[in-house]
């Protein structure tokens, strides 16, 4: 709880040699840089709400059989109201948005150790498989046993398959780009395999696992209230201090930030990408654990979910900042738990949210449009400061 | 035979040869046919990293295209219903679905390339971008769309391979397998050709290449980076768009929600597997899909004895696991190393370029000079 106020001495002291410091981060209050660094992605926001209007009103002849400039209006307060107006509303957001505030974490911190973490749904898809069949097989068990023993599973299986591409990268230099694209759907298949195989239920008409019982997480308040909320709640500081305040951390933003000062300084950049990695899958296999014992509690062999790239839109929306991707996540947990009254209220396909996120993405990337049209200065905010992200396929890594 | 293949070890690699050979004229039409729209994906994939961009895109430019070849084509067939067919099942309302689809490829590529040259945004967000996109537009105007439950315009038919040809003894299954294909397919076999004697063969290819490996060095010799750039980037589209279309009016005649399932990812691995080279990626796109056509010929004729028990036992999973797990192992040089374009993912700056040459050392004593 320091009462000291950042200046830019210390704030700068404590931020690693920066490739591309964009002028003036870093500079004045911490109102006035979270102000700074906020704008950007509020207006993309603002901005993709009035495309997405746009394209309500040029759709609706398809929706209502006739135009209507209303439509976006009642599509937007449906979402709203289907998301905050009511306390199941509210929780069922949160619940939403646990997910995708794990998953995030786990592409953002790969961010930060300059790496695309794009295997966010295979780390979830194998964190989601290892507690399904751990919760399945310790039905009899206590649930003060059986929950950690399960998540523990989740975390070690999405930890594992985050290792893999890490050890690629640093021991081989394949971009992890492309291995964790492949890896996403080997683990399609694999779960596929494995549920429809050996873990099969019994009692099922379609191919998923019993239904898991004492590892299941308790409802804590409402519909789907669950426990596995404040794992996220806790991920999100747990994340903020491994990054900001501690050594790893530092060394981690190091790397990304250049992989050869990091190897001058004494630091080891193959063990850090391949920790990062691993950290990665184990946040992103967290999620996939949460989500089985919390939400649908079982797990089939066609699992359908897009929370592993839904995750790449939510790191990048919060610009791979624990706090950012907090935020990013409960705004994109809404969008899904009020677009269901969306539909039924103003019949626009829940397909609409990939389409705003799509396009608050493209206003992100190409920030240059947002800022001319709210001339905006040129500091902070912008993923283009994500720009030490992705190298080349071909370049070998620091050795 | 029964003696060859009763010899431990060797005879079961005997038998699974055997196996091979008696199958692949039944399952080579079903595997020319998968792999016709990932090679051309890959196609599309081979335009833009061959100059230095990264498209993992792919997938969500496919899927554009699919959903609107079938959609405009569905129009066109409800607006003016017309009974002409010609040779191949060319119709009016087909051509036209297929010119919007590689319309619509085209304009989606503009803006990765607009994102990715101009813009210099991160080109895995700008694919990333495009995939999600791909999804949600295909995804909330087909919900939309098929409420009114329209019309089907058909589908492109096969070419009847010339009985000559077909009956060839020995190979007459492989001309015909290669050859009974639709417009879109045969048009691939071309395409692959083309781009490969051009790429290696002509002015273009050498400026690509130049483009893609050094773009600095590039720019020295008087070629236009960033044009260049964004002409591969927009022709590839082209293919992206012949890749979809072929999915819903050639291949099928309807459009199901995220029906391209991985196709353009399958793609990407293809070109890579493939050494981003044209009749590579042809090749690798063969390679994946033969896996798959293997294991339908082992579900539904497994060979005798120990070995048929053996392809039986394995997962069907595994076959579908197979392009992306070789994918992996080459690109970890496991076996034989598969480089990419050197340039690729660097969005290209004309003002940045003597700074860039500084930061890198091998090229520090060019700059300085200057």
């Amino acid at each position: 709880m320091t009462k000291e106020p950042a200046t830019s001495e210390n704030v700068s002291a404590e931020q690693p040699p920066q490739a591309s410091v964009p002028p003036g981060a870093g500079n004045g209050s911490l109102a006035q840089r979270v102000l700074r660094t906020t704008l950007l992605p509020a207006a993309a926001i603002v901005l993709a709400l009035l495309v997405g209007a746009i394209f309500i009103i040029a759709s609706s002849p398809l929706v209502d059989g006739e135009l209507n400039p209303m439509l976006p209006l009642t599509a937007y307060w449906a979402l709203v109201s289907g998301s905050l107006g009511s306390l199941n509303g509210i929780i069922n957001t949160l619940a939403q948005a646990t997910p995708l505030v794990l998953a995030g974490l786990a592409v953002g911190i790969g961010f930060k150790a300059g790496l695309f973490n794009i295997g966010a749904q295979g780390q979830f898809l194998m964190g989601a498989l290892a507690t399904a069949a751990v919760g399945v097989s310790v039905a009899g068990l206590s649930p003060f046993i059986a929950i950690p023993i399960a998540i523990a599973a989740g975390m070690a299986a999405g930890m594992a398959y985050g290792f893999i591409p890490g050890f690629l990268k640093a021991y081989t230099g394949a971009h992890e780009v492309v291995t964790t694209i492949m890896l996403n759907f080997v683990a399609i298949q694999l779960v596929a395999y494995i549920v429809s195989g050996p873990l099969r239920g019994a009692e099922a008409s379609f191919a998923k696992t019993d239904t898991i019982v004492s590892a299941a997480l308790p409802i804590l308040i409402g519909r789907n209230g669950h426990l596995g909320v404040l794992f996220a709640a806790l991920a999100v500081p747990a994340i903020a201090w491994l990054l900001f305040r501690s050594t790893l951390g530092f060394e981690i933003r190091t790397v990304g930030a250049n992989p050869d000062a990091a190897r001058y300084a004494g630091m080891h950049p193959r063990a850090l990408i391949i920790l990062t990695m691993s950290i990665a899958g184990l946040l992103a296999g967290l999620a996939g654990s949460i989500e089985i014992l919390g939400q649908i509690r079982h797990m089939p062999a066609a699992y359908a979910t897009s929370v592993g790239f839904d995750a790449i839109a939510v790191a990048l929306l919060g610009r791979a900042h624990p706090v950012g991707i907090l935020f990013a996540g409960l705004l994109f947990g809404a969008m899904r738990a009020g677009a269901g009254l969306m539909q039924i209220q103003a019949g626009i396909p829940v397909q609409m949210i990939n389409v705003l996120q799509a396009v608050i993405l493209f206003f992100l990337a190409a920030d240059l449009i947002v800022r001319a049209i709210f001339r905006l200065r040129a500091d902070g905010g912008s993923v283009s400061e994500l720009q030490t992200v992705t190298r080349s396929y071909g370049e070998q890594v620091a050795k | 035979m029964d003696v060859v293949y009763g010899i431990p070890i060797i005879g079961v690699v005997f038998q699974f040869i055997g196996y091979l050979i008696d199958v692949f004229p039944i399952i080579a039409p079903t595997i020319v046919g998968a792999a016709t729209p990932i090679a051309l994906g890959a196609l599309c994939g081979f335009m833009n990293e061959r100059s230095g961009v990264v498209n993992i895109g792919i997938e969500g430019m496919m899927l554009t295209a699919a959903f609107v070849a079938w959609w405009t084509a569905s129009l066109t067939a409800q607006l003016v219903p017309s009974d002409v067919i010609g040779p191949l099942g060319i119709s009016a309302p087909l051509l036209i679905g297929l010119t919007a689809a590689i319309a619509a490829a085209m304009l989606v590529s503009l803006v990765h390339a607009w994102l990715s040259i101009t813009v210099r945004a991160d080109q895995i967000i700008s694919g990333t971008i495009i995939n999600i996109f791909a999804v949600g537009i295909t995804g909330y105007l087909n919900l939309l769309v098929s409420r009114s439950a329209p019309p089907s315009a058909g589908q492109f038919s096969r070419w009847e391979t010339p009985t000559a040809l077909a009956d060839l003894p020995g190979v007459g299954w492989l001309f015909d397998a290669v050859l009974s294909q639709g417009p879109i397919g045969l048009a691939l076999l071309v395409a692959v050709i083309v781009m490969q004697i051009l790429l290696f063969r002509s002015r273009w290819g050498l400026r690509t290449r130049a483009v893609g490996e050094h773009p600095e060095a590039a720019e020295t010799v008087g070629i236009n980076v960033i044009g260049l750039r964004y002409r591969n980037v927009i022709l590839g589209g082209v293919f992206a768009g012949l890749a979809g279309a072929y999915l819903t009016i050639e291949f099928g005649n309807s459009f199901q929600g995220e029906m391209t399932n991985g196709r353009g990812f399958i793609a990407l691995a293809a070109l890579i597997f493939g050494r981003w080279t044209p009749l590579g990626a042809l090749g690798a796109a063969l390679l994946f899909t033969a896996s798959e056509g293997i294991q339908r010929a082992v579900r539904f004729g497994p060979p005798e004895g120990a070995l048929g028990e053996f392809l039986s036992g394995v997962p069907t999973q595994f076959y579908g696991a197979v392009p992306y797990l070789i994918t992996i192992i080459v690109l970890a040089g496991v076996v034989g190393r598969s480089m990419a374009p050197a340039a690729i993912g660097r969005p290209y700056s004309r003002e940045k370029r003597e700074r860039r040459a500084a930061a890198k050392p091998d090229a520090a004593e060019s700059t300085s000079s200057s």
